[in-house]
């Protein structure tokens, strides 16, 4: 069970969260000069690691708003959370 | 519980029958501790005689060689048939299988063990269909009994668009040849005295869905019987021995680095479920991959009280009673990416509640363990079983919450893969370009309970 620090309202339990999937995927800038590869990478492939990942969450029955998470995906243990927008945070490896 | 009469039909598809006879071991072959001997009535009674001490290993464990014709890696249900396949369909034995950890250990010896057919795209019903066939002679295949038991499967409807979806998959099923039949809730209830038809049920049960050959088996036994069976053949399984990266030359494959040193390979099968992208990422490519938990319990043991499988979609909870007498229960995974093996309560507790919801008289039983597995999820919910971009690498993965029930038709049509360099037809629709070309074979809603 996750302890989520919302950005906004501070932590929270993850009852009150939607996972949002990887975080940091840019829209593609020039969407009608991509290949067939590059629009499955951008829309399907994931990075999917064995260690800290950097994801979007939702307080979704708290404030309502999203936000990113830098988290460990072996020990679940949270490193950052920070608001969408920001640069990724320094983690640990 | 098995009604023949409904076994399942191919229809005008034709399927190659598998070669050879039922799964006798070479003779020539000599395991570490002798022949291997098939079991049978005589040889449990040859053995009492003795008090049992004369049991063979049912594997060895040999050392790893410095080279094989084909590395499989990981040890689960999927890479052991498909090494089993290998050994007895196309000859190919000097294979090695290299698990990390102990083998079964992984989602195989983890899963709530649920067999059905009922998928709703032609492309899976090819595959899931192969293998329904293939468990109603598993136990004599591979004279181990795998303890299948077609029990019939339940899928409940409770609201309109349920009943909607339901009629939908009907139709797709029996155009390729899969029986299902419909009953209302009077029938429901004969069929499953236990479950609550009140129409004061916070989701009423307006009709079910019934696969009548589908059920369960025993999990660790699958993995064990296609163990015995790719050893019997020659295959090498390497226990404790973890890939750690490929050696890639020119695009193409010449081996694997692993804890126990380099193995030679100039074919390299990966069959790691919820570690399929990190093997991945080891050659340099990405998966449309997501590693989630999936979690399950059982109950402490009751008389017999469940006589079939039973799922529903809307209510989010699927149940089935062990041989042991125990109650194995499931639903999500859960939404997060995760290596851990281990999920959240909340999941538990949501699918208590429908359990509840459904069977007012298990409101009483306590619960007794709960764990979780990895598993490794598609866009489209449906596996990929097929070459990679880089000569002699082949990947099978993505089977997410339930392929289960797969592994001996996944195991059949990755072996014809590997050893022709080419698919089988079965699995030529299950690539990873379809995430490029758009032919995903969508099976969300067929596949939605996790099973
Ligand atoms: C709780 C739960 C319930 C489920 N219920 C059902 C169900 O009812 N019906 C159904 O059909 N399916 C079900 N499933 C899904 C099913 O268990 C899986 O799809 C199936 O077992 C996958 O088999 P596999 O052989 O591909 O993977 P696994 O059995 O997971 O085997 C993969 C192996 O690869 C090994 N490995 C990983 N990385 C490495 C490495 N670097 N080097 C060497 N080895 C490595 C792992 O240790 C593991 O043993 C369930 C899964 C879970 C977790
Ligand atoms: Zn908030």
């Amino acid at each position: 069970m996750l302890l989520i620090p919302c950005p906004y309202c501070g932590a929270r339990d993850e009852h009150e969260f939607r996972f949002g999937g990887e975080a940091h995927i840019a829209r593609p800038e020039n969407p009608d000069k991509l290949s067939d590869e590059e629009w499955a990478d951008y829309l399907f492939h994931k990075t999917n690691p064995k260690g800290v990942h950097f994801e979007r969450w939702v307080h979704e029955a708290g404030c309502g708003r999203w936000f990113n998470l830098a988290r460990h995906t072996v020990s679940h243990e949270i490193y950052a959370s920070y608001k969408v927008g920001a640069r990724k945070p320094e983690v640990p490896e | 519980m098995v009604c023949r009469d409904h076994a399942i039909r191919y229809g005008r598809r034709e399927f190659a029958p598998l070669k050879g006879g039922h799964g006798k071991p070479p003779r020539r072959y000599r395991g570490a501790t002798g022949p291997v001997s098939r079991y049978s009535i005589f040889s449990l009674a040859r053995n009492a005689l003795d008090y049992h001490r004369g049991w063979q290993k049912v594997w060895r464990s040999p050392d790893p060689k410095p080279e094989y014709d084909v590395v499989i890696v990981g040890a689960g249900g999927h890479g052991l048939a498909t090494a089993y396949y290998l050994a007895k369909e196309h000859g190919i034995t000097n294979v090695a299988v290299v698990e990390k950890g102990w083998l079964g250990g992984g989602n195989t010896g983890r899963n709530t063990t649920i067999v059905r057919a009922n998928y709703l795209q032609d492309a899976s019903t090819g595959v899931y269909g192969h293998a329904l066939k293939l468990w109603e002679t598993l136990s004599q295949e591979l004279n181990y009994n795998v303890m299948f038991s077609p029990r019939g499967l339940l899928h409940m409807a409770h609201t309109e668009h349920d009943l909607k979806e339901i009629a939908r998959r009907h139709v797709a099923n029996r155009l390729l040849g899969i029986d299902l039949e419909f009953l209302n809730p009077r029938q429901v209830k004969t069929f499953c005295p236990i479950v609550n038809i009140s129409p004061n049920a916070r989701y009423p049960v307006l009709g079910a869905s019934l696969q009548r050959n589908a059920g369960v088996a025993r999990h660790d036994a699958v993995a064990w019987g296609y163990a015995r069976g790719a050893d019997a053949r020659g295959v090498d399984i390497v226990q404790n021995c973890e890939v750690t990266g490929f050696r890639i030359e020119g695009g193409r494959m010449q081996g694997v680095d692993t804890s126990r040193g380099t193995i030679k390979a100039k074919k390299v099968a990966v069959v790691t479920a919820g570690h399929s992208s990190v093997l991945a990422a080891m050659a340099g490519l990405r998966l449309p991959i997501e590693s989630h938990p999936l979690q399950a319990l059982v109950s402490e043991p009751l008389k017999p009280i469940m006589n079939t499988v039973l799922m529903s979609n809307t209510v989010h909870v699927y149940v089935s009673q062990s041989d042991k007498g125990e109650l194995v229960i499931g639903a999500s995974a859960d939404l997060f990416y995760s290596y851990a093996q281990r999920g959240s309560i909340m999941v538990i507790e949501e699918q208590m509640e429908s359990l509840v919801d459904m069977f007012p008289i298990f409101s009483r039983l306590r619960m007794m363990r709960k764990w979780g597995g990895i598993v490794d999820i598609c866009p489209d919910a449906s596996p990929i079983i097929a070459k990679m971009p880089i000569e002699g690498l082949y990947f099978n993965c993505g089977w997410g919450t339930g392929g289960f029930k797969a592994i001996p038709g996944s195991g059949h049509v990755f072996a014809h893969t590997i050893a022709n360099d080419a698919p089988h037809p079965l699995n030529a629709a299950f690539t990873l370009e379809r995430f490029s070309s758009g032919n995903l074979i969508d099976e969300n809603l067929a596949a939605a309970v996790a099973h």
